[in-house]
């Protein structure tokens, strides 16, 4: 019996542990990049002519990472899996995905389908967040990473979740001046701190080191910041922050800011197929309705890493073998149950884990409550606060889609990636509701801008 | 004008040679266009509607900041576009 | 559950049951305008926004023509100018032989107002530099033009209700019937609704609402399928169609470039994506008729539902089988320019029983076996 081969769209840890578990099976998965090289953009790998080491690009990590790239190099070098860089999935239906590639246009037809998509950072607007010099977190680790560069020479880092401490650390140890980290969240307390532990104490150790680790280096962190601006004439300059609401602003001079409150799953593809979406109160977004072993609400479509549930990378491994377990069942193939019951019961865990770490870096629910009218909630469309309001006194029951149709915000070449917690957040403050209360935002096709020329239609 | 990307490592790379508005210019293989720039200029291009300065924010292709017009008229995400030799940008200037 | 009573029920509150709505609350009559979801959110609101009169046939021209003069009061009706621009309609044709039929129908509708000129290749290029040199000719009608349905559709519902409609949203009507003095209707949740006339325009839809009265009619549904661009610097002074159909294109005052043709791809009835063969012969049609464009981006795709008749007439008029009840659906793809006057033709029928504009050729029984048209 022939089966045809299960796509994979994604190239990081859950991608490659999906294809590595359907390869040891017999089968000959379609891998779909969007990059030029596996890794995803936890382990993204540097352009030929960088020689940089695996222990400077993802320190702790690097075992891991250099594990996943030998996994996939050898893979592709032996012709296990089709692979496909260089390729953007920007749409898909019941039986193929819409592709591009050089600017050409084409389609792959799928039975069994995985999406591993990742996620980006999640941002929230402030003042002079569009300035030159204020990038997102992962932005400013990718340069160090996939570059060698700083985003600039005294960099203040904002936010709130584990990158803020990460890429802090990185950053030093590269070399580069890091002025302040701002955390929104308070210092955790000592339950959350010995939960945590007890949950997965080696990568809360890796935490506490982390900070320790600054604090000798006398790189000043802030706990509970209420809020911080940047400001400066063309660039940023330096970045205003206050400890509390009612408390004074601070000025730190700078010449860069990273920012970011977490991840934000790329689940467009999963919406794009019909997939059923709930609101998952542990991710503060709208996620794809997922079952234990994987599988989305439509029977042949499963969902693995970040791109389905934020778990960071060791999760994404975990879920993209389930993922594979699970269509490899479907297929009737042999599955050993030994294994897929532990990998189970590691994803239960890392669970819990998760749960810890969100609670200690919680979206700040009040970030936009005093929020200015002039303050620009879309960055590619430049639209502010004050027109959304205008919008929403001429329509105060308004949807977040209707919103969106009648404000623009989210109608931009970004497709609402950046705007949309920003947007979602205004809509549920303006109308006195919970953030859960606010609709999803509806995904168009296609997934990311893709050119006009090089239609290639395929018969 | 000064850049705003710093080089911190792996920097002995073979040079590469593009245009900025007509001037020559030097960066390194490997570098995306993003990097070259950024670490001579301090932005990429002026938006839409204000024409406010932009030099990008996520740097993985998502928020689609990034764009720069080349000479001939096309425009390239610059995060994820590796400079090439004798690539020839457009950047128009502030006004502060 | 309490019966709400009123003189005229409107099903469906696109463009044309808005401005039936506009045009019967203005002249006194208690009005319920009724949408199964959030008005001016279908058709009406996801269109290709172009507001032309050229190309329509004949038969449509007095309907096209007062609508014309209800746009140009665009403003003082819905209170927003809705980005109404008029910069012209181009018909471009390709070959000789649509250069021919472009010629035959400016004859045709010589007396109707339009205005049109008719351009060679050379004009044609020197005018709009922007367009391939392929083409042999076009024809222009100056005051032609397109505005943003997005806004349009959901600002005529608003101006409704300031002029005393009643707004529901997404409550559906599912039967409705006449007992013999009134209408009775019912919604999804069981709301009754009593009303001395009911309108019918429930675009895609509303093939449904008119066999409940005995009025089948052949409505199928199409998709058309559009996109949008990211904002460009302005390049087109004209929206843009090609003779014989296919692709129309127009850029909006902030640069996107909105543009549609080929048909998108329907798996279930009343919803419609956008299929991988549809979306490349848009783009590959789209390049090909704005070569400086190919390196632009498409930021977006979607597809509407629009229900089409056979000769792509709308059904405008009273129900030929039961009084009261009057139909405005069925556009074909074509009715955003001619739905303003469609809705004050529906509320004269109404108020007064006839119509000042001629919709003989668009009677809801002209399919039927006896009317010899099938």
């Amino acid at each position: 019996m022939r089966v045809q081969a299960p796509v994979i769209v994604g190239a990081g840890p859950a991608g490659m542990r999906a294809a590595q578990v359907l390869v040891q099976a017999g089968l000959r998965p379609i891998v779909i990049d969007e990059a030029p090289k596996p890794g995803g953009q936890i382990y993204r790998q540097q352009p030929d002519g960088f020689t940089r080491g695996a222990r400077q690009l993802y320190g702790f990590e690097h075992s891991k990472a250099s594990a996943l790239h030998e996994a996939a190099r050898q893979m592709i070098a032996s012709g296990q899996i089709d692979y496909r860089p260089n390729t953007l999935v920007w749409d898909a239906d019941a039986r193929q995905l819409y592709v591009t590639r050089d600017g050409k246009h084409d389609a792959i037809a799928y039975e069994r389908l995985i999406l591993a998509t990742g996620a980006t950072d999640r941002v929230l607007p402030f003042p002079g967040w569009t300035l030159p010099g204020v990038y997102t977190l992962g932005g400013a680790q990718i340069a160090l990473k996939y570059q060698g560069c700083a985003i600039g020479k005294r960099v203040v880092l904002a936010g709130t979740g584990p990158l803020l401490y990460l890429v802090a650390y990185q950053y030093c140890k590269a070399g580069a001046q890091v002025s302040a980290v701002l955390d929104t969240s308070p210092f955790p307390t000592l339950r959350q701190g010995v939960q945590a532990f007890v949950a997965d104490a080696p990568l809360m150790a890796k935490g506490v080191y982390y900070m320790a680790w600054l604090r000798a280096r006398g790189v000043s962190m802030m706990h509970g910041v209420a809020g911080f601006e940047a400001d400066g004439v063309g660039r940023v300059e330096s970045v205003r922050w206050r400890k509390n609401a009612a408390s004074a602003m601070q000025t730190l001079p700078c010449d860069a800011l990273a920012c970011g409150f977490g991840l934000r799953s790329e689940n467009q593809l999963a919406s794009l197929l019909g997939c059923d979406f709930v609101f998952d109160e542990q991710d503060c977004n709208w996620q794809p309705q997922v079952q234990p072993g994987g599988q989305s609400s439509r029977a042949n479509v499963y969902l693995a890493g970040d791109g389905m549930r934020i778990g960071g990378a060791d999760m994404a491994e975990l879920t993209g073998r389930q993922c594979a377990y699970s269509v490899l069942q479907d297929l009737g193939i042999h599955c050993d149950k030994k294994q897929v019951a532990q990998l189970a019961r590691r994803i239960a865990r890392g669970r819990k884990t998760r749960q810890c770490i969100d609670r200690m870096f919680a979206l700040p629910a009040h970030w936009l409550d005093t929020v200015d009218d002039t303050l620009m909630v879309c960055r590619c469309e430049e639209i502010r606060v004050g027109e959304i309001r205008q919008m929403l006194r001429d329509d105060p029951h308004s949807g977040l889609n209707r919103m969106k149709a009648l404000s623009r915000v989210g109608m931009g070449r970004c497709q609402g990636r950046m705007c949309v917690t920003g947007a979602s957040m205004l809509l549920a403050h303006e109308q006195g509701i919970t953030l859960s209360g606010v609709e999803r935002l509806r995904n168009q096709p296609p997934v990311k801008p893709i050119p006009i020329g090089g239609a290639a239609c395929r018969p | 004008m000064s850049g705003l990307f710093t080089r911190l490592a792996d920097q002995q790379r073979k040079p590469c040679h593009f245009f900025v508005n007509g001037t020559a210019c030097t960066a390194r293989t490997g570098d995306t266009i993003m990097t070259a720039l950024l670490t001579l200029y301090g932005h990429l291009r002026l938006t839409e509607f204000t024409s406010s300065p932009r030099a990008g924010f996520c740097l993985m292709g998502a928020c689609q900041d990034c764009l720069v017009l080349q000479e001939n008229g096309e425009r390239v995400r610059a995060c994820s576009t590796l400079l090439q030799e004798n690539m020839r940008f457009v950047i128009p200037e502030q006004n502060r | 559950m309490q019966t709400i009573n009123t003189d005229v029920l409107i099903i469906g509150a696109g463009i044309i049951g808005a401005s039936t709505a506009y045009f019967l609350s203005k002249q006194g009559l208690q009005v319920l305008l009724c949408d199964a979801g959030q008005s001016g959110t279908k058709a009406s609101g996801v269109n290709f926004g172009g507001v032309r009169r050229q190309g329509r046939p004949l038969s449509q021209m007095p309907l096209a023509a007062r609508s014309h003069q209800l746009w140009g009061q665009l403003s003082e009706l819905i209170g927003i100018d809705g980005e109404y621009i008029r910069c012209g309609h181009i018909k471009v044709a390709f070959t000789e032989q649509d250069l021919d039929r472009l010629q035959a129908y400016n004859l045709s509708v010589a007396s109707c107002g339009l205005d049109l000129q008719l351009l060679d290749t050379g004009q044609v290029h020197s005018r709009y530099p922007w367009l391939s040199t392929d083409i042999a000719g076009a024809s222009l009608c100056p005051a032609d033009g397109h505005a943003n349905p997005r806004l349009v559709s959901p600002a005529l519902s608003w101006a409704a209700q300031q002029a005393g409609t009643r707004l529901m949203e997404h409550c559906r009507i599912i039967d409705s019937r006449h007992d013999g003095r009134h209408f009775q209707s019912e919604t999804a949740d069981h709301q009754r609704i009593q009303s001395r006339f009911v309108v019918n325009a429930a675009g895609a839809w509303a093939g449904n609402i008119a066999a409940m009265f005995g009025d089948p009619v052949p409505l199928t549904e199409i998709y058309p399928q559009m996109g949008v661009t990211e904002p460009l610097p302005p390049i087109m002074n004209v929206v843009l169609g090609v003779q014989g159909g296919g692709t129309y294109a127009r850029q909006v005052a902030r640069g996107n470039i909105v543009f549609g043709g080929s048909r998108a791809l329907s798996l279930t009835a009343g919803y419609a994506r956008p299929s991988h063969q549809s979306v490349s012969m848009l783009l590959t049609r789209l390049a090909g008729l704005i070569p400086g464009i190919a390196n632009a981006h498409v930021i977006r795709f979607w597809s509407g539902v629009e229900g089409a008749t056979p000769d792509l007439n709308p059904y405008l008029g009273p129900s030929s089988k039961t009084p009261g009840l009057f139909h405005g659906f069925g556009y074909s793809g074509a009715g955003f320019q001619v739905g303003l006057a469609s809705g004050e033709v529906l509320a004269q029928l109404i108020a007064t029983g006839t119509s000042h504009i001629p919709i003989e050729d668009f009677r809801i029984d002209r399919f039927t076996a006896d009317s010899g048209k099938l």
